[in-house]
């Protein structure tokens, strides 16, 4: 660590620039220097670099750093520094593909310049004239990077600079992404991805219908996408759809999971629009029939578009969100925790986490206690439908809740559901704003609050959920990179000749192997989950009636009177019930929960808990949190050295390894028996164990270096937090001072 | 059986599982003093409730008798800050009582007034028994006569407790100028100060510092011999005056720790308050009279302006949460805002003591409410004696009880008088901070969140008499020890039910929390523990029991493993290829 600005005793790096150019300095006093590079992927290629750059750390506002030289290739922005590496305390948690000081292109948020102390966002114009003194580095992800350009040769300068604004922010192709130039060599570690059921064959439909004992029907007519290229390639529908042609791709009920009573939850998305008005009432009527036909002839409708933020709303409030985490020093830390509570509210982002929860308990509820068809709706389909019905799924599944149902559910709904990914995340720095929006990151923000009220229900943990979010933005896996099924099929099809070694290959995000090594893979798993015992293994039970269930609650607070337009109750005259069915279409304002959801809660809330069974979030103000792990964990004012819930994690995961070591001994002395094999790897975490945890700061393990030192952060201008100005202030501290009790 | 009423700390109606048992559990020496039918309770949550009421020296005792399952309210009367009639009757000859608590709830009764006026209602009754020294009664801690296994007045013995500290040694000694509270009346009788300061000279110091609240060593590093020495504010006044004495036993401080050449004096006030005492004769040391000790101020306020933080924060959060504006309503209290400036005020003490190796002075005005709390969190900080069940209660013992506290003025038990200025919640505050270490080092602290709540609950129960009093002296006075329980005595003598299980005792690891409100936490499980949604599905006391047996019956195995594989070896020591080379360490337990 070099300082700037002190004298430079210990510096051989000019303090300045203008007279000697770093060349000179380097020949004059330094051996020349092995250059250094980076260590490249396969299909990963150098396009510039500059030396020295002065790379600040982040912890305070001396304006320290290292330096080191800085690299675009077409994978990433990295920086090495002159510095031996300095021995990390702990590797356990490396990603293979980029390291502390790597920036995936696709992950780089924003870049400023500062050009004589002002700080300007960097866009495309402002390139070509000037470099600036130093550059600044949001990522999606939240690190924030700041270099110094001042060091190195202007024309160096300049070139990165150009060079780095160019390739992450102006406008490219799909085939720029570097997926399509990396040659990563496909693990044999492929357990996991194979595991995943990905929903792109028939089976895995079939499969998953037999699952839920859903009775519907698969499509296949739409294998070459000639039904349409928004849909997905396979998909399933309620029985009594006919003519699969007439929609033209549009207003299709898709079938997205089936409650054991039954009654079955379906999403769609608007039905064409160029239709005359009467068509249009009649496709609803067709659509909304068909998914009532599916079971007592039920059924509640709801359009998303009316009652949740549409996706501008999600994208400006992330935008705002986002930025009390983007910390570039401690003067700003330390300011913007003074109005930190009121700053989160205005906002909205954990509203609108709040209303996404509600309205999936709003469905839940109807799936769960009136058995009841839900049919939800949005214009394009594939966005707040995915976040809800996935939500649903995941509270009443407990399937879905394991790592292995969550990832096949994220397929099913996401991937394959067509979830327009590519154009959601940004990929290709379109200037066109209105698509962009993080509602897959809102989707894990909702899964989140639930791992975060309900521990031990998830196999999966928030390390798990962080990964996932920030593996979104690394420009290497099939997952994320396109809009539909059909764009995918399309692109890899054109692609895969190119390359020479056959088939494009591009690993799906599942195959966690390409970015973490299995003992990294450990920190995935919940220790805190509650595995299901073996012998009720009867997850589902069809046929329990549902009513004996209800019999079980107290009776006292859960009488709720019969809903307008409950649809069971009234199966005499199929025409009375469809004119009911129109009225039971949800009101509500997303802000104030209704009595009943809240009321589903309450009852809920007074059975003993089941981790397998149904799962409710609170929603309550102060149940809804941040996820502290992904936004607070490159911020070093807020490390905790030795705390944070690192130490409990640790702690159960020596525990569990101990067991599974007991268990291990146990199998090789019954060595006649077969020894089963645990679907699970074996925790290995006696790496980490208590001499260092004692040490780990509560940001592990994502920032292991960043604070090294054993010291405590003061806070600085406390006084500006706490202006108490009334009266009480200057009150005496003992108002009556001689109170006699002796 | 439990002996504690309190035991449904996390519920506010409590489930009667089976109707029978939904009798009134009487302590020892409690007794029925009137009771009611056809009283309603105004549930906040769930609406009105019909039951009886049943009136102790000890409690209220609600019991519904329109609902399935069973439930009903149990407080002690000790929670109660205020009783009041609401309105007039009605025509139907309906009165409506409020009863305000000091637990963050307010609980409403209608009744039907007695036809005969000469009658007492139940809640007269309840008035009367609720504040007994308002109606010169003695508190239920001096009839409470249970026994238990343990002592809990023996916990404390100030002595054992600086030896443990290497006390006294060749700089500091033991002085007994203080034996029969002479010197100062709120300090205790043992007082730690450097060997070259007479008793004499202490004398005249005590003249000079407020309340004669003279600087005491608190607590002494092991290796650096830096000590946390605390006091009250030195009566300065508006002309300056100076003592030398006062000078001289500070040097003194300084002089017997020889690793440093200055000292940090913490005044834990805004320094504007600080100067504003100076027009009382107080004030704080200045540059000139003290040479090598450096003042800061901790910015820490008034205990009136803690007082109405916690009362915002009890409209924000009872009985209903306004959701969408909830962060800016709680941001609006203050009460975080407070709790990080004392944590960060404890943070720049521990901080002087374990990296600047710098002995320091805390004080406030006079020294018994900010005081206490930022000495006794550094010390949680610094040494990790005070994380465990009995050092903590050590700590309480020492530094808020022995250095007198004003615990009966600050809670005002059995005092009707709810108004009264000198009440402020500095100690529940203090546990809050507390809380938040343990949420910021979940595996340092030996006690669990139950302890905590149970310690706050009989704060106010006055069920035992460890709360009583305003100081050491007027403990011995009132013979409390003699006369009453300490709730010691009954904590230890059930201590499964406060460990907490992932605790790993580090021996000499200094902890340093993170003081930013984005790390802090409203204490939800206190705080908003009577709403019904707010509460954990699982009690978390009940986790962690769950947990603990987890890890007996694990370690139950691991030895019998052991046993067998040593059994094994030692029949046929030729045979080694099988047997696990490795040892598996064994699960330590905490009990």
């Amino acid at each position: 660590m070099l300082s700037l600005g002190s004298g430079g005793a210990k510096s051989t790096k000019p303090s300045f620039v203008s007279y000697v150019t770093p060349e000179e300095i380097k020949s004059e006093k330094d051996p020349p220097k092995q250059e250094k590079h980076p260590d490249l992927l396969p299909g990963e290629v150098e396009f510039c670099s500059a030396n020295p750059i002065l790379k600040y750390t982040q912890d305070d506002l001396s304006q320290r750093g290292v330096f080191g030289t800085l690299f675009c290739t077409n994978f990433r922005v990295t920086f090495i520094s002159d510095e031996k590496p300095q021995e990390k305390t702990d590797k356990t948690f490396k990603n293979k593909l980029y390291g502390e000081n790597d920036i995936p292109l696709m992950c780089v948020d924003h870049i400023y310049g500062v050009y004589d102390e002002k700080r300007k966002l960097i866009t495309g114009g402002l390139v070509k004239n000037k470099y600036p003194s130093k550059m600044i580095i949001h990522c999606k992800d939240l690190r924030v990077f700041q270099f110094s350009l001042t060091f190195s040769k202007e024309e160096d300068a300049k070139k990165i600079f150009q060079g780095i604004a160019h390739h992450c922010l102006e406008e490219k192709s799909l085939k720029c992404v570097f997926a399509f130039s990396y040659m990563g060599t496909p693990s044999p570690e492929m357990q996991w991805k194979q595991e995943t059921v990905m929903f792109d064959s028939p089976e895995d439909w079939t499969q998953e219908m037999k699952r839920t004992k859903a009775n519907c029907r698969l499509v296949t007519e739409n294998e070459n996408f000639e039904l349409s290229q928004r849909l997905p390639k396979y998909f399933v529908i309620p029985l009594t759809i006919g003519d699969l042609f007439s929609y033209q791709g549009k207003g299709l009920p898709i079938w997205c999971w089936s409650h054991y009573s039954g009654c079955a939850l379906f999403k769609a998305s608007f039905p064409p629009v160029t239709q005359e008005d009467g068509d249009f009432q009649k496709h609803l009527d067709t659509m909304i029939n068909a998914v009532a036909h599916n079971h007592l002839y039920s059924v509640k409708t709801e359009d998303l578009s009316e009652s949740l933020p549409n996706i501008q709303d999600i994208q400006q409030s992330y935008n705002k969100f986002k930025q009390f985490f983007l910390i570039e020093n401690s003067t700003d830390f330390w300011l913007s925790d003074v109005k930190w509570f009121s700053s989160l509210e205005s906002s909205g982002w954990l509203d609108i986490i709040r209303q996404c929860l509600q309205k999936a308990v709003e469905v839940v509820e109807c799936l769960e206690k009136d058995n009841t068809n839900v049919l939800i709706t949005e214009e394009e389909g594939t966005d707040l439908c995915c976040v809800i019905s996935s939500l649903a799924q995941i509270m009443l599944d407990p399937y879905y809740r394991t790592l292995m149902g969550f990832q096949s559910l994220v397929q099913k709904e996401w991937v394959a559901g067509c979830h327009a990914f590519l154009d959601r995340c940004n990929h290709l720095h379109q200037k066109d704003k209105e698509y962009h929006s993080p509602v897959f990151l809102l989707f894990l923000e909702c899964v989140w609050q639930l791992v975060h009220q309900h521990s031990p229900a998830f196999q999966f943990s928030e390390t798990y959920l962080t990964v996932l979010s920030d593996s979104v933005h690394v420009p290497v896996f099939s997952t994320f990179l396109f809009n539909s099924s059909h764009h995918r099929e399309s692109v890899m099809k054109a692609e895969s000749p190119l390359a020479q070694s056959g088939p494009l290959s591009c690993p799906t995000v599942w195959d966690w192997s390409v970015q973490f090594d299995s003992k990294a893979q450990n920190f995935f798993f919940n220790p805190l989950y509650l595995e299901k015992v073996k012998h009720d293994r009867a997850v589902r039970k069809p046929h329990k009636p549902k009513h004996q269930r209800n019999l079980s609650l107290p009776s006292t607070a859960f009488k709720t009177p019969p809903k307008k337009g409950f649809f069971k109750d009234e199966t005499d005259s199929l025409k009375k019930m469809l004119r009911v069915k129109r009225l039971s279409r949800w009101r509500g304002s997303p802000d104030a929960p209704t009595a009943t959801t809240r009321e589903f809660f309450e009852s809920w809330q007074h059975r003993p808990l089941d981790y397998h069974g149904l799962l409710l979030p609170c929603l309550d103000g102060p149940a809804v949190h941040i996820w502290m792990q992904r936004y607070l964990r490159w911020i070093p004012e807020v490390y905790i050295l030795g705390g944070g819930s690192v130490a409990v994690m640790t702690k159960l995961m020596e525990l569990l390894s101990q067991v599974q070591d007991l268990k291990r001994v146990l199998e090789q002395r019954d060595s006649s028996q077969a020894a089963k094999l645990d679907h699970r790897p074996y925790f290995q975490h006696r790496l980490l164990s208590f001499d260092s945890s004692g040490r780990l700061s509560s940001s592990f393990p994502f920032a292991y270096t960043c604070y090294r030192s054993f010291k405590p952060i003061i806070p600085t201008g406390l006084m500006q937090s706490l202006m108490v100005t009334d009266s009480l202030a200057s009150q005496e501290d003992e108002a009556s001072s001689v109170v006699s009790f002796v | 059986d439990r002996s504690s009423g309190t035991r449904v700390s996390d519920t506010e109606l409590r489930v009667y599982k089976d109707p029978s048992k939904g009798e009134l559990p009487l302590l020892p020496e409690e007794h029925v003093q009137d009771s009611a039918k056809d009283v309603t309770y105004i549930c906040p949550f769930i609406g009105p409730v019909r039951g009886s009421l049943s009136v102790t020296n000890y409690r209220l005792f609600f019991r519904c008798t329109d609902r399935e399952p069973v439930f009903g309210l149990d407080l002690p009367l000790g929670v109660l800050s205020r009783v009041e009639k609401i309105g007039a009757a009605t025509s139907r000859g309906d009165v409506s009582y409020g009863l305000a608590c000091k637990d963050m709830r307010n609980l409403r009764f209608v009744h039907k007034e007695p036809e005969d006026s000469l009658k007492k209602s139940v809640f007269e009754v309840l008035m009367k028994f609720a504040f007994p020294v308002s109606n010169n009664m003695s508190l239920f801690a001096f009839e409470y006569k249970q026994v238990f296994p343990e002592n809990g007045w023996k916990v404390y013995d100030p002595l054992a407790e600086y030896k443990r500290q290497g006390l006294p040694n060749e700089s500091w000694r033991i002085s007994k100028v203080n034996d029969h509270y002479e010197l100062c009346d709120s300090y205790p009788a043992a007082l730690v100060v450097p060997v070259t300061i007479t008793d004499e000279e202490l004398r005249r110091v005590s003249s000079f510092r407020a309340k004669g609240r003279i600087p005491v060593l608190s607590w002494i590093h092991p290796e650096s011999q830096a000590a946390v020495v605390r006091a009250s504010q030195p009566m300065v006044g508006q002309n300056g005056r100076r003592c030398k004495e006062d000078e001289k036993l500070l040097q003194a401080i300084m002089d017997a720790n020889a690793q440093s050449h200055k000292m940090f004096i913490f005044d834990a006030r805004p320094s504007v308050n600080a100067a504003a005492n100076k027009m009382k004769g107080g004030g704080y040391e200045s540059e000139d009279a003290y040479q090598n000790a450096e003042l800061v101020f901790l910015d820490i306020h008034n205990i009136h302006v803690m007082r109405e933080s916690l009362r915002k924060l009890k409209e924000v959060v009872y009985p209903n949460i306004e959701d969408s504006h909830w962060l800016s309503n709680l941001e609006s209290t203050h009460w975080l805002e407070h709790i990080k400036l004392i944590l960060a005020g404890a943070l720049r003490i521990a901080d002087k003591v374990e990296s600047g190796k710098t002995s320091v002075v805390v004080h406030c005005s006079d020294g018994w409410d900010r005081t206490p709390q930022l000495t006794s969190l550094a010390l949680i900080m610094l040494d990790s004696h005070y994380r465990t069940i009995r050092g903590f209660q050590i700590l309480l013992e020492k530094e808020w009880l022995s250095f007198g506290h004003r615990f009966q003025q600050r809670v005002g038990h059995g005092d009707k008088n709810h108004t009264d200025a000198d009440r402020s919640p500095i100690f529940l505050q203090f546990i809050d901070c507390v809380w938040q270490m343990t949420r910021q080092f979940p595996a340092a602290f030996e006690f669990n969140e139950y302890f905590l709540i149970t310690i706050l609950d009989h704060l106010y129960s006055c069920l035992f008499g460890t709360f009583l009093c305003n100081s050491e002296q007027q403990r011995l006075k009132e013979e409390v020890p003699k006369h009453t329980v300490s709730l010691w005595s009954f904590v230890n003598s059930q201590l499964e039910e406060f460990v907490n299980p992932l605790y790993v005792g580090y021996p000499s690891h200094v902890l340093f929390p993170t003081v930013g409100i984005r790390h802090l936490q409203l204490w939800v499980t206190y705080y908003i523990r009577w709403n019904p949604r707010m509460r954990p599905q699982e009690p978390v006391h009940q986790r962690y029991k769950e947990l603990l047996a987890k890890r007996a019956e694990l370690q139950k195995r691991v030895e019998e493993l052991q046993r067998e594989a040593a059994n094994r070896t030692a029949s046929s020591s030729s045979e080694r290829a099988g047997s696990p080379t490795r040892s598996i360490t064994p699960v330590q337990t905490f009990v």
